[in-house]
């Protein structure tokens, strides 16, 4: 199990968004956090890199244990700690450089300067991010030129680009049209040979596609988590029954 | 063919005014003729200020023999002697002097209060620092200058040699007072940055300096540079609190603390002295027309400086 997650509670002020979850999520595999806005999913991803934190008034309590070491103890360097666990975010987000610079910036936050293994660290990533055919001949343009598609393909290479272990992916193709998202959902699959990860999605047929495990939140809370077929095939829990056979949304 | 066929609904409308001039018909020409008006005067109002300071300010080179070459490259300015001379470039170094040197100050100090109250700690920054930025821009000019004649100009005098008075002086009092301009236009600009972006850098494990030294930044630069420039704008056309502590002496200085004069502070000072329609009021025409110039020149920048912003 790459991630555990303990008793883990959730507070943004008196509103407690996240109860008691109890999750493990296990090494390269695809995880898809599914269930109805405000259910807590995109709240419990973002406490995997402590993206939370700078929010005010949020209160942890419980274990985030990632590859033996409880993050929220006290001791761990958020930069050391989202240097192991990437994030790609709903909205395509590159920053106002070229596609080279972007790909290129988590390396240099972390110490790269050489150019030659720069450059060997960027097509690596355009690679596995499946863009490097398309943009090879125009790195030094603004990443802004890309289509929508492209961009968040550009974003997923640059998460690669510092070799994190695990994926963080919240809602990565909500975005996007039809044909993108096909291509970031075999992107997806051809990562998770390499790389744990944890998607959340507002839409099941994408968790049904892809994802080997499949958490089913309401209210803040684990109802079912199992493997992804058994979880749609043949659910345990009433309320995953109604959720995933569309009876509320 | 009959156009009260093809056009039933304002047919409808016609019928329903009883004949008379439809109500919202008249509330429309209204209203577009009082924009209309108030838009050609503010046109009329600003040709007739450009042409009014060209036609005097041209003077002196059309027909009282001054040439453009003396005024913008002479050194000397005597426009009193019995072979009157004319040579601005010394109030020409001191108003480029003074302006770049308060942005020098003022520039780090105002992209890091706006760095501080976008970035670290908005709630400061809001409820005391912004209010007590835009305090600032509300003292009148005098003000400063009176501040900086009793506490600068003695102050400089204790430590430099000479009287206090120069660009130094000028360039000081200068920067306090474009500060709000620069801090104002630097915090919209990383106010308006997506939030998105910021996420991304520390996602990838950035720190918040490292964040804001390699995106912010950089992202916003031509936008705190057009902050910058306004700001430059703003205290090359400044001429009260200058011209209190510059000292006022029409020559290039040697030093920062050695008097100086600027083209508003000589302006200003001599204006009242002077007839109009003589040479040396003309020439201070002139002074007022190349002011009016290095304003389109700013403009400018700033235009170009947004284009970028646009295209990034």
């Amino acid at each position: 199990m790459i991630i555990e997650t303990k008793k883990l509670q959730l507070y943004y002020g008196k509103f407690h968004a996240l109860k008691n979850v109890d999750l493990t999520i296990p090494e390269k595999s695809i995880t898809a956090f599914i269930g109805p806005s405000g259910c807590g999913k995109s709240t419990l991803l973002r406490t995997l890199n402590r993206m939370n934190d700078t929010i005010p008034g949020v209160l942890i309590e419980g274990e985030v244990v990632i590859q033996d070491r409880n993050i929220y103890d006290g001791q761990t360097e958020v930069e050391f700690l989202r240097k192991r666990v990437g994030m790609v975010f709903q909205q395509p987000n590159p920053f106002p450089k070229t596609i080279y610079d972007n790909v290129a910036y988590g390396p240099r936050l972390h110490g790269v300067t050489k150019k030659s293994e720069l450059d060997g660290v960027v097509e690596k990533s355009l690679r596995s991010a499946s863009l490097w055919h398309e943009v090879k001949d125009v790195l030094k343009k603004s990443a802004l030129s890309l289509s929508g598609g492209q961009q968040q393909r550009l974003c997923i290479a640059r998460a690669l680009a510092i070799e994190p272990d695990i994926l963080l992916m919240d809602e990565s193709t909500s975005a996007l049209d039809p044909i993108s998202t096909t291509k970031i959902e075999e992107l997806t699959r051809e990562l998770k040979k390499s790389y744990t990860i944890v998607m959340v999605t507002h839409n099941m047929h994408q968790a049904a596609r892809i994802s080997d495990r499949t958490v089913f939140f309401l209210n803040g809370e684990v109802v079912e988590s199992a493997e992804t077929e058994q979880l749609f095939r043949a659910p345990r829990d009433q309320r995953t029954e109604d959720y995933i056979s569309g009876r509320f949304g | 063919m009959n156009m009260t066929q093809t056009r039933p609904a304002a047919d409808a409308i016609a019928k329903d005014g009883r004949g008379k001039f439809p109500k919202h018909k008249l509330e429309e020409l209204r209203g577009r003729g009082y924009v209309m008006f108030c838009v050609l005067l503010l046109i009329v109002i600003i040709f007739s200020i450009v042409y009014f300071i060209a036609s005097r300010g041209l003077t002196p080179f059309a027909s009282q023999g001054v040439s453009v070459g003396e005024m913008l490259g002479g050194l000397k300015w005597a426009p009193e002697a019995d072979t009157p001379r004319f040579g601005a470039l010394p109030f020409l170094f001191g108003s480029f002097a003074t302006s770049l040197l308060a942005a020098i100050i003022a520039a780090p100090l105002g992209i890091c209060a706006a760095i501080f109250m976008t970035e670290m700690m908005p709630k400061v920054g809001k409820n005391i620092l912004q209010p007590a930025i835009e305090l600032l821009a509300g003292v009148p000019s005098v003000v400063y200058g009176f501040v900086g004649l009793s506490v600068i100009v003695p102050f400089l005098r204790d430590i430099f040699p000479g009287q206090g008075v120069g660009i130094l002086a000028g360039g000081i009092v200068l920067s306090v007072m474009i500060l709000p301009t620069i801090t104002t236009v630097a915090t919209d600009a990383l106010r308006s940055l997506p939030a998105g972006l910021k996420e991304g850098s520390y996602a990838l494990g950035a720190t918040r300096w490292q964040t804001i030294s390699r995106l912010v930044i950089p992202t916003t630069l031509p936008s705190l540079m057009t902050g910058v420039v306004l700001g430059i704008a703003r205290a090359f056309g400044e001429a009260l609190a200058v011209q209190m502590v510059i000292g006022n002496a029409p020559h290039i200085p040697h030093s920062l603390t050695q008097s100086a004069a600027t083209l508003t502070s000589i302006i200003t000072l001599s204006m009242g002295n002077t007839t109009s329609g003589s040479l040396h009021n003309n020439a201070l025409w002139s002074l007022a027309l190349i002011l009016l110039i290095m304003t389109f020149l700013f403009v400018f920048v700033v235009r170009m400086l947004e284009r970028r912003v646009k295209h990034a």
